[in-house]
């Protein structure tokens, strides 16, 4: 698989904002059919990073490859052009309005002509039940119910469904399984793998070890906006990924920590350490 | 039962509750003659006027803004008739032309200032409505050196704009009320144009995303409230033959009510045309049709306080309703269904 083109590549990618450096020298890349997992601590530089693939930043030194050939956004528009979709929690779904008509907002299917032009409810909502059960979802049959009836992640997989009836070739997810219960999450999950089946290039942004283990081909640690480790499926353990996100402390040191100040002060925790 | 459920979904239905309960209550309180309220046109004179203004404010509150500079239009509008045709004597075609201007002008300083700037719109309409009032006000003094303005207008301007119909006191503000509703329905229900407008109003940054025009729309809105404010208002000077600089300034909440009354949501995302029109109409049935009742007129507005309060909370439940409730029995399993959907798949 390696020795195909990458979809979306980075090549030594820097993003600073006036003197604060927040992304260093970042090189990836991410191959159809492959899900990417990015992991990180909460201000190691995901969102930046996110931010700077969508076409939201420009990087300050690198370059972005699409299919071989060397890009650059200037804006989000051009990202969603050039087929990455970027997912946020949530995000791209209106809660009070019908499956139908979030699917197609922005690009509605029309009937008539001239200034008679009227929404194709019938179409929009048949196409939108289509796309989401064929991503997995056989729950949704009506295309006239309001997205906000739905639970968070059936609202995700009409996101995704969405993204990928249009077009999408990259999807940027940035942490779609964190406000989810373990159900919920794995219904995402699946559609992640679904995504990839269809031979889209996934970029998964997620600080739950589990979650990326399950669908990841390709695992980036980011620290402190560098990338700390690179690896392949099955080349690290659980404990191993999350004692790199927690910066290189083990997890396991830090429990024993914590257990051996407990048992001297009659089971209280440690203060915070700052 | 799934009948009624099912209409009890719609946006408009609060709006209808209220006003059947506003009729129930007049009836059987008030003592009202029905025949005689639905025969009368002061009320329906004063729903057609709040309503064709609350049409496109109500479009502006689904897309999350808000606009109440209209307060100042419907007197600009008015003055601005009246002081080009009637003390300048220019042919009434040109009073017309200058009102709606002066909407198109305002409305379009409201839009730009809203997506220029990250002001609330609540604010920037606040600003915009105090300087029109001096605007008008001063303007007035300067070009007439008086706040009251006659206009004499020609029958055709008559008959189109201001004319009485059915040989009785209906004005014939009625019928673009009517029409203009229509024309509202169409665009926000049927057309592509409405689903941007339910989608800059659930989530502006996805409609962004999604590729809507959500500035251009914008803009475009607060043109629509803004010249059908003054539209409004030159319809009453050629009327009425003259106009004032203080008159409007009550509109501005009664318009909100109405389209508050009619289901749409404060903060935008939710709300139908159907709805602002029965909303208007229970509103101008409560503050017009009082003066039917043996109940003194003073009360009226604590009864409209009431109606708003009852409406919205019946929006709230309402909605509620149409949020958890799918169509059809699959939807009444809803509560349990995401347990056994994942059950049965999580073993993947």
């Amino acid at each position: 698989m390696s020795d195909k083109t990458p979809v979306l590549e980075m090549r030594g990618l820097d993003k600073s904002f006036g003197p604060i450096d927040v992304l260093h020298d970042i090189s990836l890349k991410v191959h159809e059919g492959e899900v990417l997992c990015l992991l990180g601590d909460n201000g190691a530089g995901k969102s930046t990073l996110i931010k700077t693939l969508s076409g939201v930043y420009q990087p300050t030194r690198g370059e972005m490859w699409m299919d071989g050939k060397p890009v650059s956004f200037a804006n989000p528009r051009e990202a969603q052009n050039m087929g990455i979709a970027t997912l946020h929690q949530f995000g791209g779904t209106y809660p009070l309005m019908s499956i139908g008509r979030n699917f197609f907002a922005g690009v509605e299917p029309t009937k008539g002509f001239g200034p008679f032009k009227a929404f194709d409810r019938a179409k929009a909502n048949r196409i939108a039940v289509e796309e989401v059960q064929k991503m997995g979802i056989t729950r949704i049959t009506d295309g006239d119910r309001l997205v906000g009836g739905l639970s968070g992640g059936e609202r995700q997989s009409l996101a995704i469904a969405r993204a990928v009836y249009f077009g999408a070739r990259v999807l940027i997810l940035d942490e779609p399984t964190a406000a989810l219960g373990v159900k919920q999450a794995a219904h995402v999950l699946r559609i992640v793998k679904e995504a990839k089946r269809r031979g889209l290039a996934v970029i998964f942004i997620t600080h739950q070890v589990m979650h990326a283990m399950a669908v990841g081909d390709h695992f980036a640690v980011l620290i402190r906006g560098a990338i700390a480790a690179d690896f392949r499926k099955g080349e690290k353990t659980r404990e191993e990924i999350a004692d790199l996100m927690a910066g290189g402390e083990s997890m396991a040191d830090l429990e024993a920590n914590i257990e051996g100040y407990m048992e001297t002060r009659d089971g209280h925790p440690p203060p915070p350490a700052h | 039962m799934d009948m009624i459920s099912n209409l009890l979904r719609r946006p408009a239905a609060a709006s209808v509750l209220s006003l059947v309960g506003v009729l129930a209550f007049y009836i059987l309180i008030g003592g009202v003659d029905f025949g005689k309220l639905m025969g009368a046109a002061s009320w329906v004179n004063y729903a057609a006027r709040i309503g064709i203004v609350a049409l496109p404010v109500g479009l502006l509150m689904i897309s999350g803004e808000i606009d109440i500079s209209i307060g100042a239009m419907i007197p600009a509008g008015a003055m601005t008739t009246a002081i080009i045709s009637g003390h300048y004597e220019l042919p009434i075609i040109f009073g017309i032309l200058g009102a709606l201007a002066i909407g198109v002008i305002v409305g379009t300083i409201n839009g730009v200032l809203a997506v220029r700037t990250n002001v609330p719109t609540l604010i920037v309409t606040l600003a915009t409505l105090v300087g029109m009032q001096g605007v008008v006000l001063a303007g007035s003094k300067l070009l007439t050196g008086s706040a009251s303005v006659p206009l004499t207008a020609p029958d055709w301007a008559k008959t189109v704009f201001g004319q009485l119909m059915f040989g009785g006191s209906h004005q014939v503000v009625i019928v673009w009320w009517v029409f203009f509703a229509v024309i509202f329905w169409f665009v926000l229900h049927q057309s592509r144009y409405g689903n941007w407008i339910f989608a800059m109003g659930g989530d502006k940054e996805s409609a962004r995303n999604a590729g809507i025009p959500v500035n251009r729309m914008t803009i475009l809105l607060f043109i629509l409230t803004a010249t059908s404010a003054s539209f409004v208002g030159m319809c009453h000077a050629i009327l009425f033959n003259s106009a004032q600089v203080s008159g409007g300034m009550h509109d501005i909440f009664n318009i909100i009510v109405s389209v508050v009354v009619g289901g749409v949501l404060l903060t935008g995302g939710f709300g139908s045309v159907p709805g602002i029109f029965v909303g208007s109409l229970t509103f101008a049935i409560v503050n017009k049709g009082i003066d039917f009742t043996a109940i003194d007129r003073n009360w009226s507005n604590l009864i409209i306080g009431v109606m708003l309060l009852v409406a919205v909370a019946m929006n709230e439940s309402l909605r509620k309703l149409a949020l958890s409730a799918a169509t059809g029995k699959r939807g009444k399993q809803k509560q349990d269904a995401p347990m056994s959907a994942g059950s049965g798949q999580s073993a993947h």
